[in-house]
């Protein structure tokens, strides 16, 4: 038995507060992730009426030699191109990017991943010009009508209403050290405490972490992390692959009850 | 000294201290919108401004009594039972009686003009008519009602957005609505929103910007991020109008900007006209 000395530094589990900050890092990016996962990977620009978002990355490749749509949420690597992704804050052309894209996999009978790694949908004045709440809610609209399976993966910040357009799918994966919640403890500190330098307090009260989560049934399961990145993305891939071919032996309209259920149960 | 005397003889009309409080509170009020102070009968039953067309917040009873001619509650008994994040049960309990509602919207089915439909009227005096776990479930069940009926929903949006003490079980709630939206969406029957003051947040990034048919009342405030939030953000500050339903239906997302008086006969008109006939 382990002699319990306070503080244990080899297997510390981290605060709420300290998971906040890990998700927030720089730990893995969407394109290191699809390539560490996928194969054959082509990404497609777009959404045909308005632009391309950046930071919005979607497209095709191969799992294991069969056809999946992609599309992820990426902060951006160097400050560059954090600046033009807004650190990870979709336009609404983003959300009607990844719309477009699960169409076309609808259309091919290709299941979907998305990555998701957002502090939110981008508040900037052409987002609420051009509708950012209406491409969220088109979205989710469209997302529960899907005929293919559909997987999302938390990575890092899984952030409101931006995170959730993405992850109204068939079951919700979180990596370890990521976070989902209704807004960021600084903006949960400072509506209901008007004090924002109260978030880690906040990140202990809101049950943001995978493990609340998995209690609540919000996701149904949670990646372990490791420095070596390869073993990581062995995981998903495997595990990806076994829940794609039990999603797939559902009927279109097995599928699609058993995902509205699964939001119904809230 | 009488020279002076009469001078500083002092005025027979005394300030009274307490007029102020024999004036009853509320007899004068200022336009949320275009600051015109006007008496408070001057808005009439429908409590519009009589300068702007404005529509004064309205709680879901009195929307309904303006609206209806028949009204049959449904789940009037639902509320949320566990509210467990420090200081929401008072929170709930004051709203509660300040609304005469369980919850942050009141449903059932509705005559409007000879119309048959399910309503469903957001309230903005109960917790800024925040979407908590039981806002949601009362919305999904008039969808679900309504599939299983075959009637058209006429949902009144006003929301502040997500119930910040529920956390991730608020935003739950947007999902689980636009299951039943899809659901009824399928069955191709009318899904009429009305867009009133104010719609923000998860409600304007889900079930409000789902309908088939977009009304929205005179400059009501609608949008997605709070123009701090934006301000902050973007280091500028924003027009005015910004997020008024004016510049949405400029920008595509309103399909009509209707005055208080005229939403009845408007929505009675558009559900008559989605009665399936043979042609």
């Amino acid at each position: 038995m382990a002699v319990n000395i306070g503080l244990n530094l080899f297997r510390h589990e981290l605060t709420p507060a300290e998971v906040v900050k890990k998700s927030r890092e720089d730990r893995f990016f969407a394109r290191e992730i699809i390539d560490g996962i996928f194969t054959d990977f082509i990404e497609f620009h777009g959404d045909r009426q308005s632009g391309d978002d950046m930071s919005v990355i979607g497209g095709i490749a191969a799992l294991n030699g069969k056809p999946v749509t992609i599309i992820a949420i990426d902060k951006g690597i160097d400050i560059n191109d954090k600046l033009s992704k807004r650190n990870g804050s979709p336009e609404p052309w983003g959300y009607r990017k990844a719309q477009r894209l699960m169409q076309q996999a609808n259309k091919f009978h290709r299941p979907i991943v998305t990555f998701i790694n957002t502090p939110g949908a981008f508040p900037g004045k052409t987002a609420e010009a051009q509708g950012q709440g209406e491409a969220i809610a088109k979205s989710i609209l469209e997302s529960m009508k899907l005929t293919v399976p559909m997987i999302a993966i938390i990575y890092g910040e899984g952030g409101s209403g931006g995170a959730l357009a993405l992850a109204t799918s068939d079951q919700v994966w979180m990596f370890q050290n990521a976070t989902y919640s209704i807004l960021s403890p600084e903006g949960f500190a400072s509506i209901l405490w008007k004090d924002s330098k109260r978030s880690d307090e906040a990140a202990g009260v809101m049950g943001l972490t995978p493990k609340d989560l998995l209690n609540k049934n919000v996701i149904e399961y949670i990646i372990p992390e490791s420095r070596n990145h390869p073993r990581v993305f062995n995981l998903i891939r495997k595990r990806l692959d076994d829940e794609f071919t039990r999603l797939n032996e559902l009927t279109p309209d097995e599928l699609i009850a058993q995902r509205r259920a699964r939001f119904r149960a809230f | 000294m009488d020279l002076y005397e009469n001078q500083r003889s002092t005025s027979k009309i005394k300030r009274d201290a307490s007029v102020n409080d024999r004036i009853p509170d509320g007899l004068f009020l200022a336009c949320p919108y275009c600051g015109t102070q006007m008496y408070n009968k001057q808005l009439g039953d429908y409590r519009v401004c009589a300068k702007c067309g404005y529509g004064f917040r309205l709680q879901a009873r009195e929307r309904v009594a303006l609206l209806t001619d028949n009204f049959e509650e449904m789940d009037a008994d639902i509320e949320m039972t566990t509210p467990d994040f420090p200081g929401y049960a008072e929170k709930l309990a004051r709203a509660k009686s300040q609304t005469d509602l369980g919850e942050s919207v009141l449903t059932g089915v509705a005559n409007i003009e000879g119309e048959q439909v399910a309503l469903g009227v957001m309230d903005s005096y109960f917790m800024m008519g925040s979407l908590g776990s039981m806002t949601g479930e009362k919305i999904t069940r008039l969808f679900e009602y309504a599939t299983a009926h075959q009637l058209p929903v006429v949902l009144f949006t006003a929301s502040g957005g997500a119930r910040m003490q529920e956390g991730i079980n608020s935003l739950m709630q947007m999902a689980k609505v636009s299951a039943a939206v899809a659901a009824h969406q399928e069955a191709g029957l009318l899904y009429l929103v009305v867009l009133t003051d104010p719609t923000t947040g998860g409600v304007t990034a889900s079930f409000a910007m789902q309908g088939d048919v977009t009304l929205a009342e005179p400059h009501a405030l609608v949008g997605f991020a709070g123009a701090r939030v934006i301000e902050s953000t973007i280091h500028e500050k924003l027009p005015k109008d910004f997020q008024r339903v004016e510049t949405l239906l400029e920008n595509g997302f309103v399909d009509k900007i209707v005055p208080r008086a005229e939403l009845g006969q408007i929505i009675a008109k558009i559900v008559k006209l989605h009665h399936r006939t043979e042609i």
